[in-house]
């Protein structure tokens, strides 16, 4: 049941972006989101959407897999393009009907709105695609480092973070399961209004806490038995090290985010 | 009460490859058997009793309850759910109530009965599972793991089930909780007449107790029959991942050391029999032929197997 969603997963196949260092690929989706907000006319939406093309294509996820985890989101992303078409003002009147009123300068924004979200997303989801979250989050570990200096425990912040994603599939797995069990029983999810919904609930959310504890207190055990005891001289079996592809990654990003700058002041 | 299942099949996606879970089942349960399903873990056991009360659906393939096509549009699945109780691997997490005795409730209160009726049917289903009133206002989680599990069979039972669908329920269970429990599901078949379909690891319980024997591998049933049957291709079953039960490799061995034994045995109570048939009949021949020194032997060996049989009965 759950099992549709493909937003955030890793997508297991052997391709140069999958190879990249995690923080290259980490720094890439932050300029990349912030370069998506930069950008204020066709060319620039443009270069985006190539740039996206490649980066797609060289992480070798099929698209339609991609196009698969939009579908959780499609909501979203229609009411925010329809609030743009009909709330903004400025421009040609195109149709104004009773309240309604829709003008170029809306369509345009509703337009880009819709763009950009789905570069965003795309743009954002092929990131946790191609790199598991153990790396992502030792990535987060060795870049965020300097933080320790001001107190930050970063080291724990960054494996409970990795706790709770490898988590995840778990207790989605897990809902799952005690779904069903309770379907078995004649529970009815589907009907009802919403104080009724949010009753049935309640024989899902019990089990699931449950045993999401039970899970936590044999972790911390098992954790324990391996003499965890928090990052104090604690080595890495892969530590991460650039490589001369990462560098050229860099490079290759830096000169995207110039030529995205670069293209705000394009008359288009 | 039947279900037919016709050409089942299901596919799902994994990381982008296609995954063939089930492949083309056929099969016709009908009323008041107890049905064995057995394969090796992933070979399609649990995902084929979830399409018995409609919780997945099949990619390709019918099935009819009592006629009914379970996929046509408009079909009461919930319906479908109160005939055929489905208790799933470890029932006890599902365990979400205060006291014991709300938690078995729960189902028939689904069913939208009246609250007289679904306390008698609270009471009943809890006797059913072999505990008594001392546990109603116990909560769930402070009893032992074969108690919880009682629970949420008894949680199952309340719904009053035409067949009842059991996966696994002696996983994890030391050998006393799991004869009691196996010897409940049993008098449930006797007594109340329901067809019961038990999925198992365990050779020796299925060979005890069930009629009928499914087996699975990688999705599909390769094997459907009475459990003698079945395990008279206990080299096939091997080659699954799969045996026999141990009395059975027992009774080949002593075979081929030359003792004229049936093979077709199958648990401990039969062989114990077949060896006291064979040995009583030796043991008159031996005196036939008046010779003292074999019927030592014949005595050795009686002796022998005794003790090799206790010892067998002892690890079952």
């Amino acid at each position: 049941m759950l099992r549709k969603i493909t937003i955030g997963q890793y997508y297991s196949i052997e391709s140069f972006i999958h190879k990249l260092d995690p923080r290259v690929k980490l720094f890439a989706t932050l300029m990349y989101v912030i370069s998506l907000f930069v950008v204020n006319n066709w060319a620039g939406y443009l270069l985006g959407a190539l740039a996206l093309a490649v980066y797609i294509r060289a992480s070798k996820v099929p698209l339609s897999f991609i196009m698969r985890g939009l579908k959780p989101i499609i909501f979203l992303l229609c009411f925010s393009v329809l609030f743009n078409l009909f709330l903004t003002d400025g421009g040609k009147v195109l149709i104004s009907f009773w309240i309604i009123k829709i003008t170029t300068e809306g369509v345009k924004s509703a337009f880009f709105m819709g763009i950009r979200l789905i570069m965003l997303i795309i743009g954002s989801s092929i990131m946790t695609y191609t790199t598991t979250p153990n790396q992502l989050t030792d990535a987060m570990e060795k870049s965020l480092g300097f933080l320790n200096k001001v107190k930050v425990p970063v080291h724990e912040l960054a494996m409970m973070m990795s706790i709770a994603l490898r988590f995840i599939p778990i207790l989605v797995e897990e809902t799952d399961k005690i779904m069903k069990a309770q379907l078995a029983r004649g529970a009815n999810f589907e009907e009802g209004n919403l104080i009724q919904r949010a009753k049935a609930m309640v024989p899902i959310l019990v089990p699931l806490f449950i045993s999401a504890f039970r899970r936590a207190t044999d972790l911390a055990l098992a954790m324990e038995a391996r003499c965890y005891h928090g990052g104090d001289g604690r080595t890495k079996m892969k530590p991460l090290k650039y490589k001369r592809c990462d560098y050229m990654m860099y490079a290759a990003f830096a000169i995207y985010f110039a030529s995205m700058l670069g293209s705000r002041f394009l008359p288009l | 009460m039947s279900i037919r299942l016709e050409h089942i099949s299901l596919d799902y996606q994994d990381g982008g490859r296609t995954i063939h879970a089930l492949k083309d089942i056929n099969l016709e349960i009908s009323d008041n058997q107890f049905i064995g399903l057995i394969g090796h873990t992933g070979s399609g056991k649990s995902s084929l009793i979830q399409h018995l009360n409609g919780l997945l659906h099949a990619t390709s393939g019918a099935i009819y309850y009592n006629g009914e096509n379970i996929y046509a549009e408009g079909y009461n699945m919930r319906q479908l759910r109160n005939k055929v109780g489905l208790v799933f691997q470890y029932p006890e997490h599902q365990l979400f109530e205060v006291d014991v005795f709300s938690d078995v409730c729960f189902g028939p209160k689904n069913q939208g009965l009246s609250r007289e009726e679904v306390e008698a049917r609270a009471k009943e289903a809890i006797e059913l599972a072999g505990l008594d009133e001392s546990y109603y206002r116990k909560s769930p989680f402070e009893l032992s793991g074969g108690q919880k599990r009682r629970v949420a069979i008894a949680g199952v039972l309340a719904m009053k089930p035409e067949i009842l669908v059991l996966d696994e329920p002696t996983a994890g269970l030391d050998p006393q909780g799991r004869d009691e429990i196996l010897g409940q599901i049993s008098k449930l078949k006797k007594e109340r007449n329901m067809t019961i379909v038990l999925v198992s690891h365990s050779m020796e319980d299925v060979a005890r107790y069930v009629d009928r024997l499914i087996v699975m591998n990688k999705g599909e049933a390769v094997f459907d029959g009475t459990p003698r049957e079945v395990f008279r291709h206990y080299k096939e079953l091997e080659k699954i991942g799969l045996a026999a039960p141990q009395v059975t490799y027992l009774m080949h061995e002593l075979k081929r050391k030359g003792l004229d034994v049936n093979t077709d045995v199958i648990t401990v109570e039969e062989a114990r029999e077949e060896l006291a048939r064979v040995l009583k009949k030796s043991v008159v021949e031996t005196e036939e032929n008046t010779v003292q020194k074999s019927g030592d032997t014949t005595e050795e060996n009686q002796s022998v197997f005794n003790q090799r049989e206790q010892e067998d009965s002892s690890e079952c």
